[in-house]
């Protein structure tokens, strides 16, 4: 892959330190399916972002994104609602595995202050480049090493043991 | 080369003579717990996909505590799927509504010093009391760990919290952690392992012990860990654990340490968090002017026996304040019975307090019962999350059981010290 092939864009939605997992993914909806706990997802802190989300959008936390519970929920709301990647300072140890294990692309930013709300991106995870259309910025994140990136891509640990198990490579795939 | 007690525990589970902060490494499991939400109804789907089985059944404990009771078809749905899943695998250890899981599991003599042991939530950190290696993953890790037995981590640094010193009366362990959230925030574990040391942690008893390490969770720690010693022997040996050695399980004199910090327990307050966080805590007496509606005992945080006891000594003679509900929910069906038999749980209820079921209830949020907008809340668990106990507009202050029984019978947030120095 070069220059920002690998890059994925999109609007800005920013949120602050600590993002816990009942924000993410409200207790009272965890009995039912994905696709109604989604329509709640983050509802606590932003009412308008489960409705206005869009595929490829960013989630741009500060830091401790993604504290509190296990419960994958958290990710898969993010991920049913096509969030394309969350930057944050710091991240939430269980969350920060589930997201990868379930496909979701996180990234640390040291510099999430540089973004502001509805800003427009384009990330490169495997160079750790951050473009900002909106201020004309440019801003580094810590790469992500590129099986993991490659991992995320192909959806998470589930699909890559299943490619595991029928005898491909997944890192030469892509 | 010295070693911390955890990661002399990761260094056995990956079969080597050593490990050091930042090695990664993959480690064989000991033990995996699973609770009815994160457990069957999402690792069953993923073994289908793999065409694969649990890879030891007698190493698997599921527990249901999330959604109990059911109340609809939903919920009902999801405790079949577990109750199914269990005898499909051919799991033994299934307890079915005995409680909530963290505190099951060592009452049934499931845990011993120097085990590895992953849990599917994230106040698996309890087990550390045991001197376990115990820490919370999510249900696509867990499915990992039931198909291969095995999971990787990246050893991760010690933090050693040293308290010195004796509790006063009327202050417990719960203060401590809200005490340390709101010195060290709830990154300030920074996904490492926090030790708890000192003449104050010696001389506490087991479910104390698991106050301390249950809430390292809400430091951002993976997990939380303390080195067995007489009182833990003691624990295990009426659940009829094992116990071979449990004493060579600790950190080596010489063993270093992320960071150290040092507190003296003869001189902390009843501590107070407000919403929405556990970081805002402060001394109980900060909040005098703040009128509960509801006072909440319940969680593997906050209602073990040793916490309804702590209750009932507040409640003994007393009454819940006109216009405050008191409920309690016994963190396991049997501290519920202990509690029954020794007379506490007919002091409670005399006070005025409704009892509910053994399980997660109000904590999570999960079942019927929820905090209606506007309602003020004092509560023995650990999160106070904006909605998580109800809906966003309720608040949730967190403290002890000893602070939320006084507050109870004082109508407002109060320091049970006052209460217990009058005597009954």
């Amino acid at each position: 892959m070069t220059g920002m092939d690998a890059a994925t864009g999109g609007r800005v939605w920013r949120f602050g330190d600590n993002v816990d997992t009942d924000a993410l993914a409200p207790g009272r909806y965890m009995k039912g399916p994905i696709e109604e706990l989604a329509r709640h997802c983050l509802e606590t802190l932003d009412s308008e972002f489960a409705e206005g989300v869009r595929p490829g959008d960013i989630v741009v936390g500060g830091r401790n994104f993604g504290m509190g519970s296990s419960r994958e929920q958290a990710v898969q709301a993010l991920r049913h609602l096509g969030v394309g990647v969350v930057l944050a300072r710091s991240f939430a140890g269980i969350f920060y595995r589930n997201a990868l294990n379930l496909g979701l692309m996180v990234l640390v930013c040291p510099e999430t202050e540089r973004i502001a709300n509805a800003d427009r991106l384009l990330v490169d995870p495997e160079r750790g480049r951050i473009e900002n259309l909106t201020s004309a910025d440019r801003i580094c994140c810590e790469p992500l090493p590129a099986h993991l990136a490659n991992m995320v891509r192909h959806g998470g640990l589930v699909p890559y043991l299943e490619r595991r198990l029928r005898g491909q490579a997944c890192g030469s795939s892509s | 080369m010295a070693q911390t007690l955890a990661e002399k525990i990761i260094a056995r589970a990956a079969g080597k003579p050593a490990v050091a902060p930042g090695d990664i490494v993959t480690c064989s499991v000991d033990l995996a717990l699973m609770h009815d939400s994160g457990g069957p109804r999402r690792v069953k789907p993923i073994l289908e996909r793999l065409g694969a089985r649990v890879w030891d059944p007698t190493r698997v404990i599921v527990v249901t505590d999330h959604f109990v009771p059911v109340f609809d078809s939903d919920t009902a749905a999801i405790l079949d799927l577990t109750r199914r899943w269990v005898v499909d695998q051919d799991i033994r250890g299934f307890y079915d509504k005995q409680g909530i899981c963290h505190i099951v599991l060592p009452e049934r003599g499931h845990l011993r010093p120097g085990l590895f042991v992953v849990g599917g939530d994230s106040h698996s950190p309890t087990g550390g009391a045991f001197g376990c290696f115990m820490f919370g993953i999510g249900a696509t890790d867990m499915a990992g760990v039931l198909v291969t037995g095995e999971t990787w981590l990246r050893v991760p640094s010690t933090i050693l919290i040293e308290w010195d010193g004796r509790l006063q009366n009327g202050v417990v362990a719960k203060d401590m952690m809200l005490r340390l959230c709101g010195d060290l925030g709830l990154d300030g574990g920074g996904y490492g392992v926090v030790q708890f040391a000192g003449p104050a942690i010696e001389s506490m008893p087991m479910q104390e012990r698991m106050t301390l390490c249950n809430m390292t969770a809400e430091l951002g720690a993976m997990t939380g860990l303390i080195e067995p010693d007489e009182t833990t022997g003691r624990y295990l040996a009426e659940t009829g654990a094992d116990l071979d050695d449990i004493m060579a399980w600790r950190s080596d004199p010489n063993a270093r340490y992320g960071a150290r910090h040092s507190y003296y327990a003869g001189s902390l307050a009843p501590q107070v968090a407000a919403p929405h966080s556990p970081a805002n805590a402060r001394d109980a007496g900060c909040f005098d002017k703040v009128d509960v509606d509801v006072a909440y005992i319940g969680a593997c945080t906050g209602a073990k026996l040793t916490d309804l006891r702590n209750a009932a000594r507040v409640l003994k003679g007393r009454k819940v304040a006109s216009g405050v509900r008191l409920l309690v929910a016994p963190a396991s069906l049997r501290d519920r019975q202990t509690a029954e038999e020794e007379g506490t749980l007919s002091i409670l209820i005399e006070a005025g307090a409704s009892l509910l079921a053994s399980a997660c209830g109000l904590c999570a949020g999960y079942g019927e019962h929820r905090l209606d907008a506007d309602t003020v809340c004092i509560s023995s668990t650990a999160r106070n999350f904006q909605g998580r106990m109800g809906t966003p507009e309720a608040k949730v202050y967190l403290a002890s059981p000893f602070t939320v029984a006084a507050s109870a019978v004082a109508g407002r947030i109060a320091d049970p010290r006052d209460i217990l120095q009058d005597g009954p």
